[in-house]
């Protein structure tokens, strides 16, 4: 709308000078003998012809060379930013690409070590155990050995104690009586003694 | 020296040609102008996409800038299929512009400020339009001319209307860039002369010359606006016809 306005005034002040301008030209109209040159037919051929040829010429330059010309400029350029702005994207995307896998492999090692850990502590409680028991077992053996070592003992020094039992019993009765008992009563004897203990 | 505010606009013969049944081809200062546009066009366009650097220089920007701005005129205008025409409007935009500008120099040739140039480049626009229609939607293309819509007791004014402003086209589109460029020049023109003639009159006349002197500053920035918004105008206008060409439904 402004340009519209702004025509229209240069149009009008263009029509003021016109006309002052035709006056004008009018008045110097005896200077020329073809009149107002603008409107000499006489010249009308020439520029014809030669407006044809040169814009002819122009159309010619402009649309085979020059056009294609700054239009491949701007193309280029525009295929150069987008081409950028895909690699840019690209670039993006492998680093995100790069940063899931660092943070998968990190949770992977992560996992693994439990693992290991885990599968450690359990050999070591497996390996523990077993020692315990083995240990435990040769423990229970050992005690069980003694315990038989010492009731065979005890019931061997039993056994001797009736035997020496008799021999004191016999001594002393020989001692102190000065007969020597008989060896069936004094064993007897020492039984029946023995049987009272017990 | 006489006031001759119109002398700028005299086509002089350079060189004699031929002449066929009166009409001469002679290339003259005309002839020259327009082909030191194409080629200054051409050149600075080659020159300054030389490097085809990735980031642009100042002058790769200036030409990657009028590539965009006509191509993004002519698909807001004419849609993606309008893109045929963007050579077609390029080169119209560059043509005119530079035509414009250079002739703002002094003792140059204004070509724009000629009606039979203008008025070729406004029919070669419509011809453009009206071949490429015809040819791409056939009889359809008439129905630019026939908004829908329209109640039927109504339609045989609406398409005269229509009829009408179509064929007024190439001329509105050719007088206006004429207008512009001659009245501009013209008016440049007189007031050279006023500083001249007060100049030479003396001493009173030196201080009676800047009033017409700064005008000239004045207008010849006037004038520079008014040669860039004609060719972005015509380019505008161009985009928007052609547009019919390839879109003539209403």
């Amino acid at each position: 709308m402004i340009v519209t306005s702004k025509l229209t005034a240069s149009a009008s002040l263009s029509t003021v000078l016109l006309i002052a301008g035709t006056a004008l030209a009018a008045a110097a109209e005896a200077d020329h003998g073809g009149g107002f040159p603008p409107f000499n037919p006489a010249t009308f051929g020439s520029q014809l012809l030669w407006l044809a040829a040169s814009f002819g010429a122009l159309y010619f330059l402009m649309s085979r060379v020059t056009l294609p010309r700054i239009g491949r400029i701007l193309e280029e350029r525009h295929d150069r930013i987008a081409r950028d702005l895909e690699e840019a994207s690209q670039r993006r995307a492998e680093s995100e690409a790069a940063l899931a896998a660092y943070e998968k492999a990190l949770i992977e090692a992560r996992n693994k070590a439990n693992a290991i850990a885990g599968e450690a502590r359990n050999r070591l409680n497996v390996e523990t155990e077993t020692n315990r028991k083995s240990l435990e077992a040769t423990l229970a053996a050992k005690l069980e050995e003694a315990e038989g070592r010492i009731e065979a003992t005890k019931t061997e020094a039993l056994s001797h104690v009736r035997g020496i039992a008799v021999d004191t019993a016999q001594a002393i009765v020989s001692a102190l009586v000065g007969v020597t008992p008989r060896m069936e009563d004094v064993e007897s004897a020492v039984d029946g003694a023995l049987s009272k203990t017990h | 020296m006489t006031i001759d505010p119109i002398h700028q606009f005299e086509v002089q013969r350079y060189v004699e040609l031929l002449h066929i049944s009166g009409v001469s081809f002679s290339f003259t200062n005309a002839s020259a102008f327009m082909i030191g546009i194409v080629g200054a066009i051409f050149l600075f366009l080659t020159y300054a996409t030389r490097g085809r650097t990735l980031v642009p220089g100042r002058m790769q920007s200036v030409a990657e800038m009028s590539y965009e701005f006509i191509a993004k005129m002519v698909r807001d205008s004419a849609g993606t299929q309008g893109m045929v025409f963007f050579p077609l409007v390029f080169s119209l935009f560059m043509f005119v512009f530079v035509a414009n500008v250079i002739g703002l120099v002094p003792y140059t040739f204004t070509i724009t400020a000629h009606i039979v140039v203008t008025a070729a480049l406004a029919l070669l626009v419509i011809g453009t339009v009206v071949v490429y229609g015809f040819y791409k939607h056939g009889m359809h293309f008439l129905h630019l001319f026939v908004p829908s819509g329209v109640p039927s007791f109504l339609l045989p004014f609406v398409v005269l209307i229509e009829v009408v402003s179509f064929l007024s086209r190439p001329i509105s589109l050719s007088l206006r860039l004429f207008a512009n460029m001659l009245a501009g020049h013209i008016a440049l023109k007189v007031f050279a002369f006023f500083v001249v003639g007060l100049a030479s009159a003396g001493i009173a006349g030196w201080f009676g010359a800047v009033l017409p002197f700064f005008m000239i500053v004045a207008l010849t920035a006037l004038e520079l606006l008014v040669a860039i918004l004609q060719a972005y105008v015509f380019a505008v206008l161009t985009s928007i016809y052609l547009n019919d060409a390839v879109h003539p439904g209403h």
